[in-house]
């Protein structure tokens, strides 16, 4: 089994049905996403984070923490700003306080992105064998925050519908990545 | 100085300011000036910063301040380096600094006498960095602080002044983040 940094950096070993990175950018922008608040994870470093930060329909905001993100995005909703938090999973478990209090208690629109470095391509993210893995799905069921597990290019229509549902209902909403995004067909 | 003292001094020279305030500043600010585009509703402890820059950024025709706390700043040092990076020309950030966890007991805060809050944020590559422990020097200055390009930051050294009333269940309540963002959408470019 190749390791998620070997995968990250060629489309060789991932399956051909795999999520495009390029669908995924379609959609976010087609939400209305124009803030794109990122941590480095290699899970999407080269298929989105690279894109996203020299893309001018995007702007782009660099944070030291995973938990700024939540603050930002909190700020920007104020605002009527759409934004994304795109993270990996050992981010979200570091920021747990502030999406519970911030995202949940607070009521408020923030949608994180976060890829599942060390997730399987053939197990579920609750049957991974990472420790990480496996526990957020039940604490996102536990705190009542919504997620879309994304893998397959029929998965990547889910982003724009989950987008819109979080600022209609002013609701917290995160997108699993549960493999690495095809950078091409 | 006393930090209500501080307060009041800025809210003389408030105009249509967003002012972000955590916790014990919220408290004051709740106190000497009740106003619709006051935030209070951080929620996590240290994330005032982060509000106030997302705020700055999606609103750049407002200016943004943030009274932040020195124990709330120390669990999110890192936002200087943020913000020093995205550079929002309309951010204000102060920090009380009292050297403890008053909302938690008091506590002195780690490195208390040692860490300069304002010599973390020059080093975190906020240009307009300045320090206060007398009150007529922060209220000489204040105006023109309001008026200066940002990112500024300004330490506040301060004590405990008059007790304000606490009142969580202001700060968390779905009213004040609703009447907030009324009240930022009716305001006119500045």
């Amino acid at each position: 089994m190749p390791s998620w940094a070997e995968l990250s950096i060629s489309n060789a070993q991932t399956p051909a049905d795999t999520i495009m990175a390029a669908s995924i950018i379609t959609e976010i922008k087609a939400a209305g996403v124009e803030y794109v608040i990122t941590l480095p994870d290699i899970v999407t470093s080269k298929s989105l984070l690279t894109p996203i930060a020299t893309d001018r329909d995007f702007r782009h905001i660099k944070v030291c923490k995973e938990d700024e993100g939540v603050g930002i995005c909190a700020g920007l909703s104020f605002c009527d700003k759409r934004a994304l938090l795109l993270i990996q999973h050992t981010g979200l478990l570091d920021s747990i306080n502030a999406i519970k209090t911030v995202a949940v208690e607070y009521s408020l629109p923030i949608c994180i992105m976060v890829g599942l470095l060390g997730k399987e391509i053939d197990r579920t993210p609750n049957n991974s064998e990472n420790c990480g893995v496996r526990i957020v799905e039940p604490i996102l069921d536990a705190m009542g925050v919504k997620y879309h597990l994304l893998e397959t290019e029929s998965d990547a229509p889910l982003i724009g519908l989950a987008i819109h549902e979080a600022y209609r209902s002013s609701m917290p909403m995160t997108m699993l990545l549960g493999r690495p995004p095809r950078i091409s067909p | 100085m006393r930090r209500d003292h501080c307060i009041a001094a800025l809210t003389r020279h408030r105009t249509d300011q967003i002012v972000v305030a955590a916790y014990n500043a919220a408290f004051d600010l709740m106190r000497i000036q009740p106003h619709p585009l006051n935030y209070l509703s951080v929620g996590a402890m240290g994330l005032a910063s982060s509000h106030a820059l997302g705020l700055a950024m999606g609103r750049p025709d407002k200016q943004v301040i943030v009274l932040d706390g020195d124990g709330s700043l120390l669990m999110n040092l890192g936002s200087l380096v943020t913000i020093a990076e995205a550079a929002p020309r309309n951010l204000i950030h102060f920090v009380c600094e009292n050297g403890t966890y008053e909302a938690n007991g008091g506590h002195p805060i780690p490195g208390h006498g040692k860490i300069s809050f304002a010599g973390a944020a020059k080093a975190a590559g906020i240009e307009r960095v300045y320090e206060y422990s007398e009150l007529a020097n922060f209220e000489s200055d204040i105006g023109g602080l309001l008026r200066a390009k940002g990112p500024v930051f300004a330490t506040l050294k301060v004590e405990p002044g008059e007790p304000s009333p606490v009142d969580w269940d202001y700060i968390h309540g779905p009213d004040t983040r609703v009447n907030f963002k009324a009240a930022l959408r009716q305001a006119s470019s500045s």
